[in-house]
């Protein structure tokens, strides 16, 4: 009756049989790594001249043991090697598809590399500086990571960081000076501002249910008006401006240890916020994948109803790590006043709370990951200041915008997809 | 013997719904007690009070003698109930240890987790019940049989003595299912005690001691397998007598309408879930795809409606090629398409049911004129279809999403069969429906078919492949590893063939 051949059972070794289709390729990164060598050759190599050099100095730090000698490269032939790079990662990309996305990170990371060889040809940059001021840089987009951390895993979206962070950079401020100079004081008040904010983002969209990113907005809104108000009411005003003089926090040199030649002043010499922020990605880390706390917290952000059959508290839970998260804003927050400039000026968080939560994603919605994410937007907010000082022909606007170019090219998925946890945004209904 | 756990006159009101209407139950130390109803029947209500869930509004519940209040499922789990979800209470980024120690979570100190002490429970718990399961594994890298040996270890972990099942066998094959039942008769050799939920009248039969079954919210009455049987148990169910099988005339088939050639599709992960499948279906038959769910079913039935694109292979309607063609031009064709998730992919839920019931026709006449719908036109479609397919609403101009499963699945069929089709494609027709639905529209795809159509059923029920097609293919991994004819298919045969095992 039928024309097909009645095929009946069939042996396990022919189930296992490979695909007659082999591995799709993936053009996108190869066709971007074959641009990005074009664009190594169009833009640099031709304009640069035979027989200029470029000097990276290592300058910093102190004493004759952190003095390194600088490094001489010949730009035009750097730049050649540099592009023949971005082709090898190229054919990399072709003929193995499954590594196609790192083949494409390694071309790009080609392309700085030249970038900086033909801004600074016949001139010398201090490579030293420059990646201090990428780890400074990092420290306050990490700690909004973390804030955002914590919240999604909890299966709370948190877009109000920028806003907590503003409130706190405000409240450390006045906290200092209210207090007679003591910042730990102002430490302490900007992590209560912070988690403040939190508890007003938890109870509108944990109790009340509302969407989770209009509490955030409205938070955002209210911090900006909040804080330009108060500062332009008594921080600009002569009789009270004594209020915006708080300080900072000294540097802290570990002894022995910052002595080490390019590491010690990169890594031993720094801020306290720096330190502190190494500390919470280390322990926040152990917080959520090691403790009880942090199986329930990621429980209730991936299945909260699952949570719930087992009698745990997803209100709680949740209210626990908004709460948290709020008190890391409020730790990001205090950097930009008192672990920085010593003052605050309205609005000066300047979309680093988004850049954060920019970071949590290209991280995972890890510790580690967010902090490796930072680093890199602090690295392009850190070139573009590099760059202005050495007075390469590109408008100084275009510049400003170049972390804010890789967010953009970070979160449009380029480099690859993450995964939000399962429940990030929904909220729960008994 | 005294009873392990009663229920006293247990009444339960949602707003317009009486869900359960003074129920009594008891269930004695070591017994299997199947509670058996259609959706809708107060089940889940019973059980959701039951494990704290829910609160009744009048009634005691007693734990050996002893009244208890229930308020939460902590309650429930302190007085050794525990509960096994239809839908699985497992989160699948976590390992096996991770699921089942949360929420009573073994620790070093106060705060660090002590996973080699629950990985060392959850061994010695599969060793003593034989529910083999690896603590370290990731619970989405695990087949569904395996999650709900982790649901029950998730149980035996916390010292439940009594077991309540929700429509275990759901998700399972024949030989899984068998593989539970071993299970729970072990279980209850150990001294727990079952109550087992189910609508499936052979399972009750074969696995229960003792079967109470509820319609309405209220008991109709209990009996003890050996004393009744599955006629009794239905009409018991439905209100009234109901015929099992399906009745149909032996297919005359024509020619055939749909070809499939050396298809292969891909799932959302990239991965070839259907391998190379060929076949044929020929006007006035329907071909059965049996198949343990997430065999390549989904993905083969989406590519057939152009949902999905083939990366390899052929697909024809009537000699001409349509692999690639849009979902809009199949329909125009004449294929009716059933989705698997009625509520995903074949409603739009807040939708009145007249919209829905016009979504693969509502651009052409006379339901659209000049890109302006005509609501006259639908709301006259509507109230035809709702009366010639015994669609129970209040309106046709409510949301769908108030109706019930089974008037919802209705709505579907109304739109894909109310029109001339040449081929139906149904995925699931039957999935979480009652008694009744499935006896309607079972009939309803057989008549399709006696008006001439070709049709292609997927289905996971083995039951429901045996008694509604006339030709069975067999899927496993993206395969067709059988192909047969279904007067010359049994169980074993199909079940062995649905998990990779061949017939000698």
């Amino acid at each position: 009756m039928s024309q097909l051949q009645p095929v009946g059972p069939v042996s396990a070794d022919l189930l296992e049989e490979a695909a007659p289709v082999v591995e799709p390729k993936r053009w996108g990164p190869v066709v971007a790594s074959v641009l990005v060598a074009l664009a190594i050759a169009v833009l640099f190599i031709r304009v640069v001249p035979d027989g200029v050099v470029t000097t990276f100095r290592m300058a910093g730090g102190q004493g004759a043991a952190a003095r390194v000698a600088p490094w001489v490269i010949p730009s035009r032939p750097g730049l050649v090697v540099l592009a023949l790079f971005a082709l090898a990662m190229a054919v990399w990309a072709y003929r193995a598809p499954r590594r196609a996305n790192l083949a494409l990170g390694l071309a790009l990371l080609s392309f700085v590399g030249a970038f900086l060889i033909w801004a600074a040809a016949g001139k010398s940059l201090n490579l030293l500086a420059m990646l201090q001021s990428t780890l400074v840089r990092a420290v306050p987009l990490t700690l909004a990571a973390l804030s955002g951390v914590m919240c999604e895993r909890s299966g709370v979206i948190n877009i109000a960081i920028e806003g907590m962070m503003l409130t706190a950079a405000f409240g450390a401020v006045l906290g200092t000076t209210l207090s007679g100079g003591s910042l730990w004081i102002g430490l302490l008040v900007a992590m209560l501002t912070g988690l403040l904010m939190a508890w007003v983002h938890g109870v509108l969209s944990i109790k009340y249910k509302v969407d989770q990113i209009v509490s955030g907005t409205v938070i955002n809104i209210l911090a900006v008006g909040l804080t330009s108000y108060l500062s332009g009411r008594f921080l600009q005003d002569p009789a009270f401006n004594w209020l915006n003089r708080a300080g900072t926090f000294a540097p802290v040199k570990i002894p022995v240890l910052n002595r080490i030649p390019v590491i010690g002043p990169l890594l031993f010499e720094g801020n306290f916020f720096f330190y502190l922020t190494i500390a919470l990605v280390i322990g926040l880390s152990i917080l959520l994948f090691r403790t009880r706390f942090g199986l329930r917290v990621r429980a209730v952000g991936e299945h909260p109803r699952a949570a719930d059959t087992l009698g745990v508290n997803v209100y709680l839970m949740r209210y626990a790590a908004v709460l948290l998260g709020g008190v890391l804003a409020g730790l990001g927050g205090a950097y930009f006043t008192i672990g920085s400039v010593g003052r605050f000026d309205e609005q000066m968080t300047a979309g680093r709370g988004f850049i954060g939560l920019a970071a949590m994603i290209f991280g995972n919605w890890t510790p580690a990951g967010a902090f490796g994410a930072s680093l890199l937007f602090g690295f392009a907010d850190s070139l573009q200041t590099r760059l202005q000082i050495l007075g390469i022909p590109i408008p100084s606007e275009f510049l400003l915008m170049a972390p804010y170019i890789v967010t953009i090219v970070v979160i449009s998925g380029l480099v690859g997809r993450a995964t939000p946890p399962a429940a990030d945004g929904q909220p729960y209904e008994k | 013997m005294e009873p392990i756990l009663e229920l006293k006159g247990i009444v339960k009101r949602f707003p317009g719904v009486l869900a359960n209407d003074h129920i009594d139950l008891t269930l004695y130390p070591g017994e299997i007690h199947a509670l058996l109803g259609e959706n809708g029947a107060g089940k889940s209500t019973l059980m959701n009070i039951l494990y704290g869930l829910i609160a009744p509004d009048e009634g005691s519940i007693l734990i050996r003698g002893e009244p208890v209040t229930l308020r939460s499922p902590a309650d429930a789990i302190a007085r050794g109930i525990g509960m096994v979800h239809q839908h699985f209470m497992l989160i699948p980024v976590m390992t096996v240890a991770e699921n089942v120690m949360l929420g009573q979570e073994s620790t070093r100190g106060r705060f660090f987790l002590d996973t080699r002490r629950v990985s060392q429970r959850i061994r010695e718990l599969s060793a003593r019940y034989g529910l083999e399961v690896d603590p370290d594994a990731l619970v989405q890298h695990l087949p569904v049989g395996v999650q709900q040996r982790v649901e029950i270890i998730k149980v035996l972990y916390r010292d439940a003595q009594i077991l309540i099942l929700d429509e275990p066998t759901a998700v399972l094959t024949p030989q899984e299912v068998e593989e539970l039942f071993a299970i729970l008769r072990n279980l209850v050799k150990s001294g727990h005690s079952l109550l087992f939920i189910t609508h499936k009248l052979k399972e009750a039969l074969s696995l229960a001691d003792r079967i109470t079954v509820v319609r309405q919210g209220r008991v109709v009455g209990t009996r003890r397998p050996e004393e009744t049987s599955e006629e009794e148990l239905a009409a018991m169910m439905v209100g009234r007598d109901v015929v099992l099988s399906v009745e149909k005339a032996p297919a005359r088939p024509g020619k055939p309408v749909l070809t499939v050639d050396n298809l292969w599709v891909e799932s959302d992960q990239g991965q070839p879930a259907v391998r190379g499948v060929s076949f044929e279906v020929r006007a006035g038959e329907i071909l059965g795809i049996a198949g343990v769910q997430g065999n390549g079913q989904t993905e083969l039935m989406e590519a057939l409606f152009g949902l999905r694109k083939p990366y390899a292979g052929r697909i024809l309607i009537d000699g001409h090629e349509v692999t690639g063609a849009s979902p809009r031009q199949l329909a125009e064709m004449g294929v009716g398409y059933i989705p698997e998730d009625r509520q995903r992919d074949g409603l739009i839920l807040p939708f009145p049911v007249a919209e829905n019931l016009v979504l693969n026709r509502y651009h052409q006449p006379p339901y659209s004129q000049r890109g302006v719908l005509q609501r006259d036109q639908i709301r006259e479609n509507a109230e035809q279809l709702v009366k010639a397919f015994d669609i129970r609403a209040s309106s046709v101009q409510v949301p769908v999403q108030t109706l019930s499963g089974g008037n919802q699945q209705k709505v579907i069929a109304a739109r894909e069969l109310s029109r001339p089709i040449k081929l139906l494609l149904a995925s699931q027709p039957t999935r979480g429906l009652d008694v009744g639905s499935i006896e309607y529209i079972h009939k309803q795809i057989v008549e399709a078919r006696d008006r001439g159509a070709a049709v292609v059923v997927v289905s996971t029920e083995l039951d429901e492949i045996l008694s509604l097609s006339d030709r069975i293919a067999v899927l496993y991994r993206g395969r067709v590893v059988g192909l047969l004819e279904s007067r010359e298919a049994d169980r074993t045969q199909l079940g062995l063939l649905m998990t990779g095992g061949s017939v000698a």
